[in-house]
């Protein structure tokens, strides 16, 4: 009976915790919070993609690494780069604890985002972001691991035709692949070195 | 007779002045784009729009030599889903500083004729509906910048 209850209470603190970093980036956004919050066991999961010199990457090539894994498009002027200098920023502050970190920019656009584009596109913002590709139905089935949303947004005002909607938010994942917390474009390099560095101390 | 010299007088400065305060008084400042990260063909324009008049005005059109178009878009990010949408009009309501800004209004500019290099800079013209058109430069920040670098007291 003593063990059970402890059980629950392990359990319940877990609960506690898990709900603890759902709420940091939902923070205030509504009701809709609460479903995401129920649907913290499906963020993640295998996936295939190309890297940037053409090689199949899949979770197991980042095995043990914590993965920041954050779905976007290159032709995207606001929230991509926004998001990506902050990522950029936090390996900066976090020095050589950044090696225990891999983070993935996944394009939702690979109509557009060839190998090449992605690569010099990564790169721009430090040369330690991966940049992945990979079929419509590769990308399709990695975005749907992260309960990640991506549609074309068709206007005339803009060259090909189209804006990309897409989920953007990092999932931070830990060295188990297991999601842990997630960052937005609001979230400043500080508090994501931070985060990270917490991650780092639970985990070594 | 004097009385009415200066009664003539003050009412010619009257009207001087009131002519001045309604002559275009939209300002543009802090125009700064982000650097093109490895040759991306769009990128984001930023300014504050300072309306000091006392009537409202709208951005209707941006042009610039080094993009082939200049849209306003609007950035809105709900339930962590980002939509960028065309604006029709932007508008500079009186006697307020409208801010386009990362993550709010921005001006996209596509078809760019050459990647944008931080640390230059290109001339912008912006089209008011009561201003008319006006002539800014905007000063090229590194990829990603959240902020013109010049600006005192912002966060780099």
């Amino acid at each position: 009976m003593r063990r059970y209850s402890l059980y629950a209470a392990a359990v319940a603190a877990l609960l506690g915790v898990l709900g603890f970093w759902l709420m940091e980036p939902w923070q205030g956004t509504g009701p809709r919070d609460a479903g995401a919050a129920l649907q913290v066991p499906a963020i993640g999961g295998p996936f295939a993609l190309t890297a940037t010199d053409g090689s199949t990457v899949t979770g197991e090539t980042y095995r043990g690494k914590i993965m920041l894994v954050y779905f976007g498009y290159t032709s995207c002027p606001d929230a991509c780069p926004t998001t990506l200098n902050d990522i950029a920023g936090a390996l900066a502050e976090l020095g050589p604890l950044a090696d225990r970190i891999e983070p993935l920019f996944i394009t939702v656009d690979p109509k557009r985002d060839t190998r090449e584009v992605l690569a010099n596109y990564v790169r721009a913002f430090d040369p330690r972001i991966v940049g992945l590709t990979g079929t419509p139905e590769q990308i399709a089935a990695a975005a749907k691991a992260y309960g990640v949303y991506y549609a074309p947004y068709k206007t005339a005002d803009v060259p090909d035709g189209y804006l990309m909607d897409h989920t953007s938010v990092v999932f931070v994942m830990d060295e188990a692949h297991r999601f842990v917390a997630s960052f937005t474009q609001d979230t400043p390099a500080a508090q994501m070195a931070e985060r990270l560095r917490k991650l780092i101390a639970k985990t070594s | 007779m004097l009385r009415s010299i200066l009664l003539t007088g003050l009412l010619v400065i009257a009207g001087i002045a009131t002519a001045t305060s309604q002559a275009p008084t939209v300002k543009v400042e802090h125009a700064w784009a982000r650097a093109t990260p490895g040759g991306a063909k769009a990128a984001a324009l930023y300014m504050t729009l300072v309306n000091k008049g006392s009537a409202d005005d709208r951005l209707v059109s941006v042009t610039t030599p080094v993009a082939g178009k200049a849209e306003v878009h609007s950035t809105t990010t709900e339930n962590g889903i980002t939509r960028m949408r065309p604006v029709e009009a932007l508008d500079a309501k009186a006697g307020t500083s409208t801010v386009l800004k990362p993550g709010g209004y921005h001006v996209m500019l596509t078809d760019l004729k050459a990647p944008l290099v931080a640390g230059q800079s290109f001339a912008v013209t912006l089209t008011f509906e009561n201003a008319g058109k006006i002539d800014a430069t905007a000063t090229v920040e590194k990829a990603g910048a959240q902020a013109p670098g010049a600006m005192p007291g912002m966060k780099m």
